[in-house]
């Protein structure tokens, strides 16, 4: 192990495996650390929705160029992930959530994010499988979604292309020198001159190697996806508040989600489902797109998600440690993360990204402070 | 809303009925789940309503059956029938659904009995309609009294071999030809070792003999090479294998005009309940694959989790029950509700029993393990995943793109994704991945996830009204 790396990135989800892709294919030397399998984490197992209409405010602009990446995934990636572009539309069933929906789609249209609030009449020509309570829909033809569990497949090739060194089944355990870096794992110490920080809800762990305390909460996200059935629906549809993702794969299964929570552990790792609220997630699918009940439940899952304290992502330098870099908890985070990844890229190439990142001094801890919090 | 008791037990076969029973004599409160209607498992299954009044030809199996419903009815277990268990919690909540809607129990110890599945080790033409598994056939058998054809082929390994081509028979059908895997040398061997049960050897014998009388041909070290399909009927080509189950070269035959094969390569242990808990697992290859450790008494590595029965390791029907009576009295006597002394007392002649049934099960369980050479010869174009149409070839590209376990290789191939979540292919796609990993264990298993079986939403979200649902605060803005 005497190979000094230009880059080790640790953490090979969406982000992790962006960066060091971006990074190698402008001819560093990278190395990816990952505990598991490339993306198979919340990269391999989440919704694969790629909506604006629940993604942040502030990160629309992001999220609009990071849907044109997907949609043409194949010519940059040089792999296929299943994307599929369609309409998009989020549902008010009541007045309340149509409250909600028009000004959230006004905000988001703000952004730049092409939302018009159509009747609930109009959304029914533009998804035939949807129930007749329907008051209005928020409506965005740039919406789409991807096969998540095909990005550990298609980001694997594209690394080896790269010729990134591919470190799987591979444990970081700690950051042990600083220049260069050192970085403990269970086969050895990885040495490199720059280091990324990529490891989704273990990002906080992580930055405590380095002295930095970031405190991440972590959320339990459940999905659910049917057996194959005939078409039943031709959008992407989700609710006012976010709370329902749903959409029909060409092969024929439906996937449920929306952020309904399961039980976990960072710790252990060990995560599952609570059935009242797998329960009433698909009581809201079903309310939505009734000819679903039709279908059968064939597995129900969970993964973990990062959310920082302003719910707003962690990207960038690590204050105080040069060359050192974090790349995680973005909000939709599939959806954005080979965009938000590129642009860390280009400040780690030592370019002036294209917008700006998400620097996390706003959400570190001072010592004291730390001290008083725990 | 939430049923609370002392035990739950999961699966009404021998193995679960003679746990709750021990439980419930022994004073604990007993609910009984199982998604059937009637308790009895595979074995002692009951048939369907319709058929009882006409059914006359009661065998061995169907008076034990009787027997085993007639203890339950007597006893304090409350059955609760035609659930289906779709998911299992902390300690242990066990959620089910069904046509009337969703309930849900919970205990502090659960005995997980829910039985085996039938292994099918591919080979080209499997999928064709007609061609049906060897255990699959025995339900249509006991619980609709159907014949699975008119002339029936009816191959693979194990004893259900002659007992299905004898109920078959028995029943006016023609059996055009039994083909086995095992040799005449590997049955004497094991004829030898179960020279002890003397009701079973009579059992095994009498099949046999009548089908000699029928004259049905029996071909020994044979295994079914493909099936092809024409005019609605099939052929069946045949030829020899070795003892690890390779094709070995020589002369294929063909069996024409066949309406029906019932075809199967042993059982492997549903163990999705204790994985999905938590317990540690081992493989075993005589026992059929991944199975739960436990202590002589059925106790998992999870406190208050046990199992019992096919589900943890195939040792049969007989087995099944002691094991079931031991689960269910480490259950009671672990609640407080039997001594140690009296526990050790009880046990005792059980775990007697259940050691003697063991010697004998495990002759016969070399029968029915999976044979790595017939797993290595499944050919490219060969379906593995019937329900997502992956091929052998399919899984080797995915294996040299890099999926080192069964997981990855399902995210790069949807293999086992679809409605039986890899039930009825995961161990010959765990044998195919271990090929190349170097051992069931590098292979892995498929990460546990309800539903335990696939459920209609409709069962889930009984009825409902939407302004009454408790919908979390909306993500922020
Ligand atoms: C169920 C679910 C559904 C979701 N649905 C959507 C959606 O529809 N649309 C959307 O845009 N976003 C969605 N998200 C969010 C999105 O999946 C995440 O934001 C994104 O995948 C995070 O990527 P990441 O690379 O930061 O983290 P991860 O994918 O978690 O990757 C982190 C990696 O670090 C590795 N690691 C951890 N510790 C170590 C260690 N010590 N050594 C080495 N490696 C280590 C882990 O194994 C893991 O692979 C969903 C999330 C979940 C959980
Ligand atoms: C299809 C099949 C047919 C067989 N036929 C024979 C035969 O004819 N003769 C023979 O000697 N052996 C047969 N066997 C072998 C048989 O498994 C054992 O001999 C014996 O039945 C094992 O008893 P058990 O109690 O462990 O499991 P089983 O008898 O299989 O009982 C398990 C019970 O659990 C229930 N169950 C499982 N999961 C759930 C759930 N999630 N929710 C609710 N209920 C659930 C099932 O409905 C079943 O009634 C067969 C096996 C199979 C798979």
């Amino acid at each position: 192990m005497t190979t000094t790396f230009d880059l080790i990135v640790v953490g090979g989800g969406i982000n992790g495996a962006s960066v060091a892709l971006f990074c190698a294919r402008a001819g560093m030397r990278v190395a990816l650390i990952e505990r598991d399998q490339i993306c198979r984490g919340a990269s391999g197992v989440n919704a694969g929705t790629l909506t604006l209409q629940m993604t942040r405010v502030a990160l629309i602009p992001y999220a609009l160029e990071a849907h044109a990446m997907w949609a043409n995934a194949p010519e940059w990636l040089g792999h296929d992930v299943g994307v599929v572009v369609c309409d998009g539309l989020s549902l008010a069933f009541t007045e309340g959530e149509e409250e909600l929906l028009t000004y959230r789609a006004a905000r988001r249209r703000e952004a730049g994010a092409p939302i018009e609030i159509i009747t609930g009449t109009e959304a029914q020509g533009i998804e035939p499988g949807l129930g007749a309570s329907v008051r209005v829909a928020g409506w965005c033809p740039i919406d789409g979604f991807a096969n998540a569990y095909l990005t550990g497949l298609a980001y694997r090739r594209a690394l080896v292309e790269a010729g990134v060194a591919l470190l799987e089944r591979t444990i970081a355990r700690g950051v042990d020198e600083t220049e260069p870096f050192v970085v403990n794992t269970d086969r050895g110490p990885i040495r490199g001159r720059r280091l990324v920080i990529a490891g989704g809800v273990w990002i906080e762990p992580m930055l405590a190697w380095l002295g930095v305390t970031l405190p991440i909460k972590v959320l339990i996200n459940q999905l659910s996806v049917t057996e194959r059935v005939a078409p039943v629906m031709r959008t992407q549809v989700g609710i006012a508040s976010g709370l329902l993702s749903l959409k029909q794969y060409p092969h024929g299964t439906v996937v449920i989600g929306g952020g309904w929570q399961g039980w976990g552990n960072r710790e252990t790792g060990r995560s599952g489902i609570v059935p009242d609220s797998i329960i009433d997630n698909v009581r809201l699918a079903c309310h939505a797109i009734p000819a679903l009940a039709e279908a059968r439940l064939a597995r129900s899952w969970t993964g973990f998600e990062a959310e920082t304290a302003d719910v707003l992502p962690a990207v960038g330098p690590v204050p105080g440690i040069p060359e050192a870099y974090v790349c995680g908890s973005i909000h939709s985070g599939y959806t954005s993360a080979p965009y938000i990844a590129k642009l860390l890229a280009q400040c780690i190439l030592g370019q002036e990204p294209e917008r700006l990142l998400f620097p996390i001094d706003r959400l570190i801890l001072q010592p004291a402070s730390a001290a008083t919090v725990s | 809303m939430v049923v609370e008791t002392d035990l739950v037990v999961v699966g009404a076969g021998p193995a679960g009925t003679s746990a709750a029973l021990a439980a419930a004599n022994a004073g604990l409160g007993v609910i009984l789940i199982d998604e059937a209607r009637e308790a009895g498992g595979q074995v002692y299954r009951a048939p369907a309503r319709t058929l009882k009044a006409s059914t006359k030809t009661r065998d061995r199996d169907a008076v034990v059956g009787v027997r085993l419903r007639a203890a339950l009815d007597r006893s304090s277990v409350r059955f609760e029938r035609g659930l289906r268990v779709w998911s299992i919690g902390e300690r242990f909540r066990t959620d089910t659904a069904g046509p009337e809607g969703v309930r849900t129990f919970k205990a502090p110890r659960l005995i997980a009995a829910g039985g085996a599945f039938e292994r099918t080790v591919p080979f080209p033409g499997w999928t064709l309609p007609g061609v049906m598994g060897l255990a699959a056939a025995t339900i249509l058998l006991k619980s609709e009294a159907m014949l699975p054809g008119r002339r029936v082929v009816i191959a693979g390994c194990g004893p259900l071999l002659a007992a299905v081509a004898a109920k078959v028979s028995g029943g006016g059908g023609d059996v055009a030809a039994v083909i086995d895997m095992a040799s005449r040398r590997q049955w004497a061997s094991v004829m030898l070792q179960l020279a002890t049960r003397f009701n079973l050897l009579r059992e095994g014998a009498g099949w046999v003999l009548g089908l000699a009388r029928r004259r049905v041909p029996i071909h020994f070290a044979s295994t079914i090479r493909r099936i092809d399909e024409a005019d609605g009927l099939l052929s069946v080509e045949i030829g020899p294998v070795d003892g690890k189950g390779r094709a070995r070269p020589g002369r294929s035959s063909l069996i024409n005009d066949v309406d029906a094969v019932a075809v199967g390569h042993g059982l492997v242990p549903g163990v999705e309940i204790t994985r999905l808990a938590g317990a540690a697992h081992t493989y075993d290859r005589l026992r059929g694959g991944w199975v739960p450790v436990l202590d002589a008494m059925g106790r998992t590595t999870i406190e208050g989790l046990y199992a019992a029965g096919d589900g943890c390791g195939i040792r049969g029907a007989l087995s099944a029950a002691t094991a079931g009576t031991l689960a269910g009295l480490a259950a009671a006597g672990d609640a407080g509700a039997l001594d140690p002394d009296t526990l050790a007392s009880k046990s005792e002649p059980q775990l007697k029993e259940a050691a003697r049934l063991d010697r004998f099960s495990a002759a016969v369980s070399d029968l029915l393990a999976l044979r790595p050479g017939q797993v290595a010869d499944i050919a490219p174009d060969t379906v593995v995943c019937r329900c997502e149409d992956v091929r052998r070839a399919d899984i080797d590209a995915a294996i040299a793109d890099g999926a080192a376990d069964v997981n990855q290789l399902k995210h790069f191939t949807r293999c086992g994704m679809g409605p039986c979540q890899g039930r009825m292919c995961g161990d010959v796609v765990g044998e195919l991945v271990a090929l190349h990993a170097g051992s069931r264990e590098a292979a892995g298993a498929w990460t546990p996830r309800p539903p335990l079986r696939p459920v209609p939403l409709a069962d889930l979200i009984g009825s409902y009204s939407y302004n009454d649902m408790p919908i979390p605060k909306p993500v922020p803005l």
